[in-house]
This record gives C-alpha cells, structure tokens and sequence, in this order.
C-alpha cells in the first residue's frame, strides 16, 4: 500500500483533549503521497479536530505529526528531529516537518499544506480575483521586497504580480468562473463558492490538500464536477488530498485510502473495498446494532 | 359593494391602524421628551439686580421640544416604513453622475486645495482669509490625514482603534521635546516623531493580538488613557498639565516667518503677514495628508494591503494561507500610528503649545466618527466626512444668521411650524393640505398684524449662541446620516485588482471590521 511505503503524513499517536472531553484518542494513521485520503465517521467522532490538528489551529496534546514534504523521510531523521527542538529538518530526500510544533501559518506556508472549512470561509466582500491573489501572499510578499520595493513599483514585484494573476487565471479557468472574476466572493452560488476555496487553497501551491466536507450541499452534478476537479489536482498537480466527507459516493468513487473514526479512535483504516465490507464500520459507524437495519444499511452505502 | 371597493376599504382600515400605531409612538416620544426636558429646561435660573438667583420656569420651551419630538418622530416613523420599499435599480443618468463624480473628483479636488490659499488671497485679501487658511484648511487637513492614518488600523485592517489620539500625542510631544531640548529642526523631528509613534504602536499592538472586537475596543482606548495620564503626571518630563510653551515655529530653508530683518518676508521683499507662515503650513500639510493617501492607495493594492483586508473579512482563512496574522496587525496598527505621529508633530509646530488637554478621547472618537462616516475604507469618503465634521463645526461658529432666525420668534415659529408639515406630509395627505392651509392662514394674520405680536415673542430665543449647540447639531446631523446610509458617505468597496472590469462591491457584503 502506498501510504505505508511512501507517506506523504504520518500521523502518531495523535490525541486532543479539551478539559475532560477526548476529542481524538491515541491516532494512528498514515497520508500517502499522491492518495486521496477519506476520514469518514459519525458526526462527533472528531474528524474536524484531526484536522485542526494537521493544519496548526489546534495545538495537539500528545502526538507526532511528520510530514515529509519532498520524498520520504527514513524513521531515523524522525526520530532526530523529535529529539531536537527544531521544527523541521533538511534530510537527504527533502524537508521534513514536525506539524505540531508549527503554527497554522507556517504549516501553510512552509509545509505546504493547505484547507478548506466545513463552513465557507471565503473573503466574501473581495472579489474572486482578490481572493486567489490573497492567496499567493508570501511569494508576493518576498517579491514585493516586505513591501518597500513593492511601494516603488520595482518590476520584480510587477512581473511576479502578473505571474500570479495567471495562475490566479488557470485556476479560475479550472472551475469556471472566468467570467466572475471581478465580481464580490459573496455573491457567487454555493457551488461555487466551495470551488472558489478549493482554488484559493490549490494557488498556495500545496504539497498536500486538506478538504473539510466538500460536497456538502452540492447537487449530484456538481458532486461529479468536484470529483473530476479532486482527481485532476491529484494526478496533474500531484497534490495529495485529505478529506473529510459525508457523502458515501463520493468517498468510495474517490479514495485510494479510507480512515474511520469512531469517538476519536481509529476503528478501521484501508482500501474502499475493505472499509466498506468491514462489519464493524458498518455497525459502529451508523451506529446499528439490528440485523435489519444493517443490511439496509449495507444496501444504502453499497456493500 | 363590488370587490374593489372593498379592497380599498381594507387598505383604508389598515393605513389607519397604522397611522394610529404611528400616532401613538408619537405620543410616547413626545411624553419622554417632556420627562427629560422638565430637569433639564423647565427651571432657567436668572439673577435679579441684588444677584439673587431665581428659578423660573419656561413651559413654553417644553412644549416646544415636546410638539418637535411628536411630529418629528411621527415624520421619521413613516420614512423609516418607506425604506422597507424595494431598492429601484439605479438609473443611467445616476450612474453617468456616479461614474464622473468617481473619475473627475479627485484631480479636480486637488486643483481645488493648491490653488485654495491663493484664490482667498485674491478674493479676501490677506487679513480676511488667514482664518481661513488656518481654522478651515489646516484644521480640515490635519483631520484629514489623521482620519486616513486611522483608517488603515480601522477601515482596511478591520482592527476597531478607539486610542487613536495616542499616536498623535507622541508625535506631537516628540517634536516638543526634541525641538525645546535639543533643538532640533522641524524637518529631522517629522520622521522621527513618526517613527517613535510606530513603536508605540507595535507595543500597543503586541497585548492587543489575541483581542478581537469590544474587547480590543477597549484596550485601545485604555492605551490613549494610558498615554494622557502620563502626559499630565510626569511633570518632570512633560511638564503636566501646563504642557510645553514656546516650541519652535516652523522655518523655510531655516527663514523664519517673523517680522525681523531675516525673516522670510524681508528674504522675497514682501510686505510681512502672518498670512505667509499659515500659507506654509497649509502646503506642508497638504503634502503630508497627500503622502499619507498616496502610501495607502499604493498599500492596497500589494500584498501587505489585501493582507490587511482580508484580515478583515476572515482572520482564520488568513492563517490556512500562510499569512502571519500577528505581523499584518503589527504592521497596520505602526503604519497607522505612524502617520498619526506625522500629524502630531505637525499640530505641534503649528500651535507652538501644546498640553495633554489636546488629546483627550474626544480626539479619538472624533477621529473615528469621520472614517465611519465617511465609508470606511474608502479615501474620498472619508475626505468628505472631515470636511463635513471639521469644516462644519468650524461653520457654526459663525452662522450669525441663525442667530438672527432664533432670536427673533417668528423664526422660530417658523421652523416649529416646518417640522410640523413634514411630519403631517409624512403621514397623511389630507391632513398635510389641512396643515398647510393652516399656516399660510397663520403668516396671513401674522402679516397684516391681526395676531398680537406676544404669541411670537414666546418663541423668541435672545441667548441663542449657534456655536453652543454644536454638540448637539452634530449629534443630529451623525444619527440622520446613519440613518439615510449606514454604511458611510461612500458604501461601497472598489477591488484592488480586476481581470477585465472594475466593479465596485457592494458595502453589505463587505466586513465592518471587528476586529
């Protein structure tokens, strides 16, 4: 399996605890490099916290959290540098990071690692072009020389403006909204307004993609837009993703990995097919017990 | 009975109710008045000859407020149920106005401020129109550049500043001290003072990171508490509350603007006046507004300025796409102190006198009252709304004629009558001929004498001062205008990049800035 041979994100003994409530309880599990990674569960099993934790707005309790940005990083340079104090280290195959040391910012920016929110959170009062420029904040930052250059109108900071305004133009193209570009954030349809995040994250330039529900609320044709966009960031972007999502069939037609989660601890990790004849995700998941109601169960997520 | 009469007879019944709602918040309107008007302006003390103070009551003035209050809150009810009417789309010649007002404006406005001490000049002479190059120009601009200064911190970053007069403060004793201790020049103080006020503001800034809304509110305006309190107690360094005297004044090429042989008159062989020193300052403060503008306009449109603006709108997707939130707030919170620290040292210069009593948190909410006047984040807006506050309560200083509209009791009875009509024309047509009918027959007595003059003299206000009632015009003329548009003199937003057109984004969707 690939993400046991080359992980992208190794997540270890990952465990969040708010007071006395254990949110993610001792996970384990593994992203691997070019998958689509499904973390599937009930609502409440804490799938938004895994991520929460991955992406550095939640500062985890216990846990490692490794990821490899470039190549795949041996146990040993873990090992070194959990044992420093440094966040990340430059091995012989590329950068390795220490996810929970890092703040949410620096994760985005140096780890590569980028999300969508399960409640839209889009620049709603700029316009769709404004959003994705947003987006290449640090490179226009440093092209910008931390703004002086950028003040006098220096023509590295023109040219590298330009160059992001085309990227900020394919991926307008990708999701059909060319022709809205100049138009406020806020007055896009639902549909897509989860395109626009999922661009607004793809022009941070992310090594790994972390999507929070995002056919929530999609018809089923734009569930089969975002489908074929998902596979496309994938293999022409080779941009792993990390998803969390609700819709059966788009989890099954989608993933190469499925994790579930069940009050926060791992109850099952593999292939589609394996996830779904699995007998205790079909019970712990839907919570069914009743030898009726699971095969009814088993008929609706197509066991 | 056919079917429309009786729709019409339902649509009859139920504008009556409502005009009986209406009718009955009147009325409680003008009984709170009459409740809050009897301590306040029931009882007027006057001396009689022996000094003796006697309380006299005026029910006259009560009734007055209380007859306002009814009709004017009758008016208001109506409008307000007018403004639930569906938007109409604006019309072409609208937008044609919109769009040339949008283009032709600025530049034009900037002729307009070069040419403005030299154009009074000419028309007024030099004695007349120093007041108004210095109480109208360089008040106005000072406000100006000081409103554009906050609303980086405010309108752009979102970060709700009610300290702003701190920042100020710096400036202006940073060009105090240096220039009455070490003596130094105007022109090597500006930066300086500007960049003390900077490090003022990143301290402020560093506290305030983890507060959003209120709460930040809250601390900021404890930090310009903080800064006057030490201004007025640390007599030592300050000199408390008697302030510092004799700062320098402002020279040209080291020529000073004084009647002396090498001064700056005697230099061009000009006749001396004062006019030729305010005329400086002007330019020198236009200038630092312009520049102040100029860096803005500039700063939105690179990355640290749809940083800033995108911390307003979401602070959270901010940070999944690597922008370091703790360095954007910093940076607006320096840049927006640093121009306050400009504008401080200047106000320093120019008044040659200053003391804590000039940066109390009047300053601060004035300071704000015009960029959200004006439409925040917008830099013509909030132009116009300095303009409006300043130059206006400048105005009112001046407004004898209102003076002589008050004195005398025909005009107040005239404007007692006026709001009556609007708030009968608001409410009802029939009534509104009824009204009008009225007070043509009234001014028709009035006119060939019929009614006694005594009836208007108890509307006479002798006392009334323009300049007074200030306060309160403002406050008036500030709820009317968040009424008529919330949003700011300029509502909308215009992007800082477009692919193919430039399209303005509506205000509604657009953050307020919490924080």
């Amino acid at each position: 399996m690939r993400w046991d041979d080359n992980p992208l994100l190794v997540v270890e003994h990952l465990t969040m605890r708010f007071g006395g409530l254990v949110a993610v309880n001792n996970l384990t599990f593994q992203v691997g490099r070019g998958d689509i990674t499904a973390l599937i569960g009930p609502n409440g099993a804490g799938k938004t916290t895994v991520f929460n934790c991955v992406t550095g707005f939640y500062k985890p309790t216990e846990g490692r959290l490794a990821l490899a940005r470039e190549g795949s990083a041996t146990p040993a340079d873990v090992e070194a540098l959990t044992l420093s104090t440094n966040k990340h280290a430059t091995t012989q195959t590329g950068e390795l990071f220490l996810l929970e040391r890092m703040p949410g910012n620096e994760i985005a920016w140096r780890a590569k690692v980028a999300r969508t929110f399960q409640n839209i959170r889009l620049f709603q009062g700029m316009t769709v072009l404004e959003n994705l420029m947003v987006a290449h904040h640090n490179t226009l930052m440093l092209a910008s020389g931390f703004t002086v250059l950028g003040l006098f109108g220096a023509p590295t900071y023109r040219a590298a403006e330009s160059q992001a305004v085309e990227r900020a133009q394919y991926w307008l193209e990708k999701i059909g909204l060319t022709d809205r570009a100049d138009d406020p954030a806020g007055e896009l349809p639902y549909g897509a307004q989860r395109r626009l995040e999922i661009a607004r994250a793809m022009c941070t330039d992310p090594v790994m993609l972390c999507l929070d529900e995002p056919a929530a609320g999609l018809n089923p044709r734009e569930s089969m837009e975002l489908n074929a966009l998902l596979h496309s960031i994938r293999d022409d972007h080779k941009t792993s993703i990390l998803l969390i999502e609700h819709d059966m069939s788009v989890v099954m037609q989608i993933s190469d990995h499925i994790v579930v989660l069940d009050y926060g601890t791992k109850i099952a990790d593999g292939t589609p097919e394996e996830v779904r004849n699995d007998p205790k995700v079909i019970a712990a998941y839907l919570g069914v017990a009743d030898e009726e109601e699971l095969a009814s169960v088993e008929a609706e997520i197509g066991a | 009975m056919t079917a429309i009469s009786q729709t019409s007879a339902v649509a009859e019944t139920v504008d009556s109710a409502k005009l009986a709602d209406r009718i009955k918040d009147a009325t409680a309107a003008a009984l709170l008045t009459v409740l809050l008007c009897v301590p306040i302006i029931l009882l007027h003390a006057d001396a009689d000859i022996d000094g003796v103070l006697h309380a006299n009551p005026r029910p006259w003035a009560v009734a007055i407020f209380a007859l306002l209050a009814f009709f004017g809150r009758l008016a208001v009810s109506n409008a307000g149920a007018g403004v639930k009417k569906e938007a109409r789309p604006e019309s072409k010649i609208a937008a044609t106005v919109r769009a040339a007002t949008a283009k032709y404006l600025p530049p034009i406005g900037l002729v307009v401020l070069f040419v403005y001490p030299f154009v009074l000049l000419t028309l007024l002479g030099s004695g007349r129109s120093l007041k108004w190059v210095d109480s109208y120009g360089i008040q106005i601009l000072i406000y100006v550049m000081l409103a554009w200064g906050l609303n980086i911190v405010v309108g752009l970053a979102g970060l709700l500043d009610l300290g702003y007069v701190a920042f100020y403060a710096v400036g202006a004793y940073s060009y105090a001290l240096l220039a009455t201790t070490f003596g130094l020049s105007f022109w090597i103080c500006l930066p300086l003072a500007g960049i003390l006020a900077a490090l003022w503001g990143v301290m402020l800034g560093f506290p305030v990171l983890r507060l959003r809304g209120d709460y930040l509110a809250i601390v900021t305006l404890a930090f310009g508490e903080i800064i006057r309190s030490v201004l007025v107690n640390w007599v030592a360094f300050t000199g408390g509350g008697a302030g510092i005297a004799s700062i320098p004044k402002i020279t040209f090429f080291n020529l000073r603007f004084a009647d002396e042989p090498d001064g700056f008159d005697a230099f061009f062989h000009l006749d001396y006046s004062p006019l030729h020193g305010k005329m400086f300052l002007y330019y020198v403060i236009l200038c630092l507004a312009l520049i102040t503008n100029l860096v803005s306009m500039r700063l939105r449109r690179l990355p640290i300025g749809r940083a800033w603006e995108a911390l307003r709108e979401d602070e959270i997707a901010c940070r999944s796409l690597g922008i370091n939130t703790t360095n954007t707030k910093l940076t607006a919170f320096a840049l927006g102190a640093f121009f306050g620290g400009l504008a401080g040292s200047f106000f320093s210069v120019r008044q040659g006198f200053i003391s804590p009593e000039s940066f109390t948190f009047i300053e601060s909410a004035t300071i704000l009252a015009i960029v959200v006047l004006g439409g925040m984040g917008s830099q013509i807006g909030v132009a116009l709304a300095a303009v409006f506050l300043i130059g206006g309560f400048e105005l009112l200083r001046e407004l004898d004629f209102l003076r002589a509209i008050m004195s005398s009791g025909t005009g107040v009875f005239v404007i007692c009558l006026g709001v009556v009509v609007f708030g009968v024309i608001q409410s009802r047509k029939l009534a509104a001929q009824v009204a009008i009918v009225l007070i043509a027959a009234v001014f028709a007595l009035r006119s060939f004498q019929l009614l006694p003059d005594a009836i208007f003299d108890k509307f006479a206000m002798p006392d009334f001062d323009p300049a007074q009632y200030r306060g309160l015009l403002f406050g008036l003329a500030m709820v009317v205008m968040m009424v008529v548009r919330p949003r700011g003199f300029i509502s909308t937003r215009s992007p800082s990049i477009f692919l193919k057109e430039k399209k303005a984004v509506s205000g509604s969707l657009v953050k307020e800035g919490h924080g």
